[in-house]
């Protein structure tokens, strides 16, 4: 496994890293849970256009006749509607499948993104220091200094909305944590021994920096991305909530929720509930794989 | 002490300064005020008339020197929908946001530090993995979804509390505030609940990690070996110590809670200035934006500030001047 990779771990250990990680993960039964629910919903986002009884993008599928019936009624065609339909006439169960594709890419993407321009951000300050770290972390605690709720709804107030438009404002206010972090790793792991190894063994800056000191800097990273990623779904819900997200003809799991509240006063339940467990499963999911990640990985706790 | 809190004072000028040209310049950027302003059947003329009565016609940075040098005196220029002074928008609906931000914050404080005290100091019990397992719920609950379901529940089926406004109001000192009147308590309790939830989650898991910690400390042993009752040992030797980081992440949280405060306003349709800065967004009302984000930023540094200060009050090891 591993092991190849790492010749310098003399007095070989039984197991590998990677292994004991796991095995320390799984002691814990609401993490794996979290692992079972995550898996089905990326593999539920991911079969969405094999899964779902009807494709609610097709409006020609659509009948205005079969709007707002609750769970379980059948349509004009025959369909049945396990989780009601919403004011189109669109079947509920699809609209989320499509809308947990949506918001799982939005999250997954914006984190990715944030992750890799934080990372950077913050490995540079800690490695070059002086001016650029000075700048960079200012610029960090300023911005970490106003709700990302907001930055993100006056962003999205300028650029419109968009699936494009709100990764961008979910990366701009995210890229700040990874950043900060990054740093505080860093700067750790600048002066431990390896470095100056490689140092002296005469390679370059780059190398030194994205082959030495960002592998050991990953752990904490991949806690604060795995939680971000929530973090992210949930932003991006409210702010299409807001109907400053996502575009109408990609409705994701928040956009869903806010159509479903226009009918909520008048008892037809089914429109914003449905999202709106599925949302919170997911980001509960989330949290339980990420809270024991942070067990798991914190060096302060290693027994 | 002194020297910090100016130095501080600066660094928010500064930050206010910056903020503001983003802003301006930001704002500047999102549509045409005056597709909304004038009528469709406005002639090419009026509309020019209109431009010029606001300052739409000069170049971008005289309309910013302008903008400063009225911001200044206080005078962000008129709304365009309502007519009226942009601050004075912002600040009449200052007390109702204020109000609803701080009765969350009041009621995750009083519920949630007894649980994660208890949580923390019977950590193996059932009933504190039940409130742990609870936490998880509460922060992962999304906050609008909160407000929906709660509006379903108790608004739409039960029918025991109103689901929008903000209720009967009293005057106390000139401003209008709806804590006093039975009817004003209906009306806050289920959007301070949606708003306080998240909250209240975040304070339970810090209550139990610091009672936790606090109680391995040597004073606590000490306290119990001196023969200090169960009841004073928990409620003035640990309850003191873990008051001060939940004094100081509640005071942080304060300014996202406000913020938050702009989706809770909205589902409930209360009356404060976030439900004004939503409103504002969409009818393109670039001075209410404008008042309104500065008001918060300066809201947001000021709490900081305060937070900081009551920190070195609080815990006597930490020293202002030193920390850089």
């Amino acid at each position: 496994m591993t092991d190849t990779a790492l010749p310098a771990a003399a007095p070989a250990p039984t197991e590998s890293p990677l292994r004991r990680i796991i095995a320390e993960f799984a002691e814990s039964r609401l993490a794996l849970l979290g692992v079972a629910m995550l898996v089905l919903f990326v593999g539920a986002a991911l079969l969405a256009p094999l899964l779902v009884p009807q494709d609610p993008y097709d409006l020609a599928t659509l009948d205005i006749l079969d709007a707002r019936l609750p769970p379980g009624e059948v349509s004009g065609t025959g369909l049945v509607f396990m989780l009601g339909s919403d004011g189109q006439g669109r079947d509920m169960l699809s609209a989320m499948l499509y809308g947990l594709r949506i918001s799982l890419f939005v999250g997954v993407t914006a984190v990715a993104l944030a992750l890799a321009i934080g990372a950077s951000a913050g490995l540079l300050a800690a490695y070059i220091g002086g001016r650029t770290e000075s700048i960079i972390m200012r610029t960090v605690d300023i911005q970490l200094s106003f709700p990302a709720i907001l930055v993100a709804l006056i962003l999205l107030a300028l650029l419109g909305n968009g699936v494009d438009k709100v990764i961008i404002a979910l990366v701009a206010v995210q890229w700040a944590y990874f950043a900060r972090a990054a740093r505080g790793a860093a700067l750790v792991e600048r002066n431990k021994e390896y470095v100056e190894a490689a140092r002296c063994l005469g390679i370059s800056r780059a190398r030194l920096l994205l082959r030495h000191l960002l592998p050991n800097c990953l752990p904490p990273l991949i806690v604060i991305a795995t939680v971000d990623i929530a973090r992210s779904i949930t932003l991006e819900a409210t702010l299409s909530f807001l109907g400053l997200g996502v575009p109408v003809t990609e409705p994701s799991l928040g956009m869903l929720i806010a159509n479903g509240f226009d009918y909520l006063l008048s008892g037809v339940y089914w429109i914003s509930v449905f999202p709106g467990v599925l949302l919170t499963l997911v980001i509960i999911a989330i949290n339980l794989v990420g809270d024991q990640l942070r067990d798991v990985l914190n060096p302060r706790l290693k027994r | 002490m002194l020297v910090f809190i100016i130095r501080r004072l600066m660094q928010a000028v500064l930050v206010l300064a910056v903020m503001s040209v983003l802003v301006f310049v930001g704002i500047y950027m999102i549509g045409d005020p005056l597709a909304i302003l004038a009528s469709p059947e406005a002639t090419e003329l009026d509309r020019e008339a209109i431009a010029r009565a606001l300052g739409l016609d000069l170049p971008l940075w005289e309309q910013y020197l302008r903008f400063l040098g009225a911001a200044l005196t206080g005078d962000f220029g008129k709304s365009f929908v309502f007519g009226q002074p942009a601050m004075r928008l912002v600040l009449e609906r200052m007390p109702a946001t204020m109000e609803l931000a701080i009765t969350a914050t009041v009621m995750a404080l009083v519920i949630g530090v007894p649980l994660g005290l208890y949580a923390g100091l019977r950590h193996q019990t059932a009933l504190a993995r039940g409130i742990m397992a609870g936490s998880v719920l509460g922060f992962s609950l999304p906050n609008f979804w909160v407000g929906l379901m709660l509006i379903m529940i108790f608004a739409v089926q039960l029918g025991w509390l109103p689901a929008s406004g903000r209720g009967e109001t009293v005057g106390v000192f000139g401003i209008q505030l709806s804590i006093f009147t039975a009817d004003g308590w209906s009306h806050i309790v289920l959007p301070a609940i949606t708003l306080g939830l998240s909250k209240c989650a975040l304070i339970v898991r810090l209550a139990r990690a610091t009672a936790r910690e606090v109680m391995l400390m040597d004073f606590v042993k000490f306290a119990r070996a001196k023969g200090l009752n169960e009841k004073r040992v928990i409620g003035v030797h640990i309850l003191k110590n873990i008051m001060v980081p939940i004094t100081t992440v509640t005071g942080l949280e304060l300014g996202t809670l406000i913020a938050f405060a702009v989706i809770t306003e909205t589902i409930f349709s209360w009356p404060g200035m976030g439900k004004l800065l939503i409103d504002s967004i969409i009818h393109l009302d670039r001075p209410v934006v404008v008042a309104y984000l500065l008001t918060v930023v300066l809201l947001l540094v000021l709490i900081n500030l305060v937070v900081d200060i009551l920190y070195s009050v609080l815990d006597p090891r930490v020293r202002l001047g030193n920390a850089k």
